[in-house]
């Protein structure tokens, strides 16, 4: 094999598949052989995909709710104060802590303050933006946006070997194994 | 126009069958990549341009002038401004009703609409922003009454009103909507960057796309995050429409002050919101050849919601003369009864023809399969639901307690030249937006091609 004569350290290597239950299923394989810092790519969200590589992330259900709170919170506190401290004033003989008329305000805040910091908390905990990454050297990896699967094993993983790995991923039904630069 | 296979009460497939998710990708992202524009799209923008050349003439003598130009006066203090504002938020709220609710309630349907009808919602948000902002004459010293900062003059908002409830709803539930529209983007936009051949192209689609590459584990957190803001929106949405209502509802005037308001005016945003989504969708989906995608099933289950939602307005509307009535307060009878029978009654009447009587075709199964019928109804609808608003503001103002204060209001040039320019607004930027980007999210039309399904064997 001429790539594997290359002298150069490698990203990892990239297995292509033809369609999602191959590449599932390769990701179970690799998974169940021991390789941890293993990627899919697909051109839509598979569940099975990420169960397969074991991506088990519900970070994001408490970074909503921390936004709700905050949102919550921010909104309460900025109506009383405004209308208890800041700037009393007296409205058809309503007490200064009319509270019920908070609510819609306090509410849309809420939302507002959960809903950034869900898109917010998602680009950042999926490292985005992130205008270049190894993975986009490999030629063929831009059909991973339109009709082709891909496997990615890191050389990162303690379990990599180069001839082994690559040896491994040609045994997964996969169309076509790739090296990918750093 | 009639769909052969609707006739015979088989469920018309959501895609049409051949598609591979290679065909979805390039036929969706070919009518934003290939350049072949239809001449009906500059034809559209060529119209809608002129008429928003006409919104920034009325806004700039209006800016001179003062909203003296506006046929507003007292008794009739809220006039177009108002009507237009709530019309067209009242739009947005379909396709936050698509991209949301029906997401949390799995309609598969869902799909192929909801990229266009959430782009509908962010500009139609836009052009009722509009209104509120220029209502004031003088918007840049409208600032302090509207938002909490602190100022040199050491004054803050009014909370207790709903007028600063509505600054706050309105202005999130665009920020939220863009967001939503945007997080459903990003897939998409590499798509577009990895199809472009063009590099000035393929660098901005590439910018925009924030270097998405389809990773498994990007994907789970995107699909988590969706899955929230969709969760998020539903009750956001249902907000934006009570705290538009509490506009009139909190205040006292015969005919505002009503507790059936809050519903009333969710259902017949939602209302007119579909029928627009069927505007916008039946005339679009043939310029660009996507019978494909959005198939009659499409336009039958829009329809079909339409018609619901239909009825729940009728229902407001007989509760309120119910209420006119029952109430035995002689403020309220008298309005109603001005309101059928007084100097507006035309537009009382016709408001009841076009939004009670007409969509009632739609239990018509053949005219609910046939585009033209359908849009046909969606024109009446949204003409219906600008008299709706026209009717709940002018008529209950302009005779209320006291008979020697009672006045008329016509609208003049500059609230038309106004209300015209929105349209414009609307459509040049609905038709920037179809040209630009992606019109139908092309990830989740892939999940409907038959080789996306992952097969189980060996018994999983």
């Amino acid at each position: 094999m001429a790539t594997a004569m290359l002298p150069d350290a490698i990203y990892g290597l990239m297995a292509e598949f033809d369609d999602p239950t191959s590449l599932v299923d390769a990701a179970r394989r690799t998974y169940a052989a021991g390789y941890r810092k293993i990627d899919t790519f697909s051109p839509y969200p598979i569940e099975e995909a990420w169960e397969a590589i074991g991506q088990h992330d519900r970070r994001l259900s408490l970074i909503v709710l921390g936004g709700g709170i905050i949102g919550l919170l921010a909104g309460l506190g900025l109506q009383e104060w405004v209308h208890q401290i800041a700037y009393p004033m007296n409205i058809a003989g309503k007490p200064l802590n009319s509270w019920p008329q908070f609510v819609p305000v306090i509410f849309e805040l809420t939302i507002l303050f959960a809903a950034l910091s869900g898109v917010i908390g998602m680009l950042l905990l999926n490292g985005l933006p992130m205008p270049y990454h190894p993975v986009f050297n490999v030629a063929r990896f831009e059909r991973a946006s339109r009709d082709k699967f891909f496997l990615l094993v890191e050389s990162a993983d303690p379990k990599f070997d180069r001839m082994q790995t690559l040896d491994f991923l040609k045994g997964l039904n996969a169309s076509e194994v790739s090296e990918v630069e750093p | 126009m009639l769909n052969p296979k609707a006739a015979t009460y088989e469920p018309v497939p959501l895609i049409e069958p051949g598609h591979t998710l290679a065909s979805i990708s390039d036929k969706i992202g070919g009518v934003v990549l290939s350049g072949r524009t239809p001449l009906t799209w500059f034809i559209v923008v060529s119209v809608g341009f002129m008429l928003m050349g006409g919104l920034g003439m009325a806004v700039t003598w209006l800016l001179i002038k003062g909203t003296g130009i506006w046929g507003v006066n007292i008794p009739v203090g809220w006039g177009f401004a108002i009507i237009n504002f709530v019309w067209w938020i009242g739009i947005g709220h379909a396709g936050t009703l698509i991209s949301a609710i029906l997401l949390l309630l799995k309609q598969g349907w869902r799909t192929s609409i909801n990229r266009f009808a959430e782009g509908m919602t962010i500009f139609a948000v836009m052009c009722a922003g509009l209104f509120p902002l220029i209502h004031t004459g003088r918007p840049w010293l409208a600032a302090y009454w509207l938002f909490p900062y602190p100022n040199s003059m050491g004054v803050w908002p009014q909370f207790r009103s709903p007028l600063i409830w509505d600054v706050f709803a309105v202005s999130t539930y665009f920020t939220v909507s863009l967001l939503f529209w945007y997080v459903g983007l990003i897939p998409d936009l590499a798509t577009l960057r990895d199809k472009a051949t063009f590099r000035p192209v393929k660098m901005a689609y590439g910018a925009l796309a924030l270097g998405w590459r389809g990773s498994a584990r990007h994907w789970q957190r995107y699909e988590h995050v969706y899955l929230l803001l969709a969760g998020l929106s539903t009750p956001l949405v249902l907000s934006v429409h009570t705290v538009v209502s509490f506009d009139f509802a909190v205040g006292i005037i015969p005919g505002w002050h009503a507790t059936i308001f809050p519903p009333y005016f969710v259902a017949g945003a939602i209302y007119a919101g579909f029928a627009m989504v069927l505007t916008l969708a039946i005339p679009i989906r043939k310029m660009y050849g996507l019978e494909d995608f959005i198939t009659m099933r499409h336009l039958e289950n829009m329809g079909k919601v339409t018609l619901v939602t239909g009825m729940i307005v009728a229902y407001g509307y007989i509760s309120e003369a119910f209420f006119g009535w029952y109430s035995a307060n002689k403020y309220e009878g008298f309005m109603i009864w001005n309101r059928m029978t007084g100097p507006y009654w035309p537009i009382y009447w016709t408001l009841v023809l076009c939004n009670i009587v007409m969509p009632q075709f739609l239990w018509i199964r053949r005219v609910r399969t046939s585009a033209l019928g359908l849009f046909a109804i969606a024109m009446v609808v949204n003409v219906g639901m600008w008299l709706e608003r026209f009717v709940i503001v002018v008529t209950s103002l302009h005779r209320d307690f006291l008979p020697s204060s009672w006045g008329m209001y016509y609208p003049t040039i500059w609230d038309w030249m106004t209300f015209i320019g929105t349209i414009g607004m609307f459509l040049v930027l609905f038709f920037l937006f179809i040209r630009f980007l992606p019109m139908i999210s092309i990830f989740e039309m892939r999940t409907m091609a038959p080789e996306a399904k992952i097969k189980h064997s060996e018994g999983h």
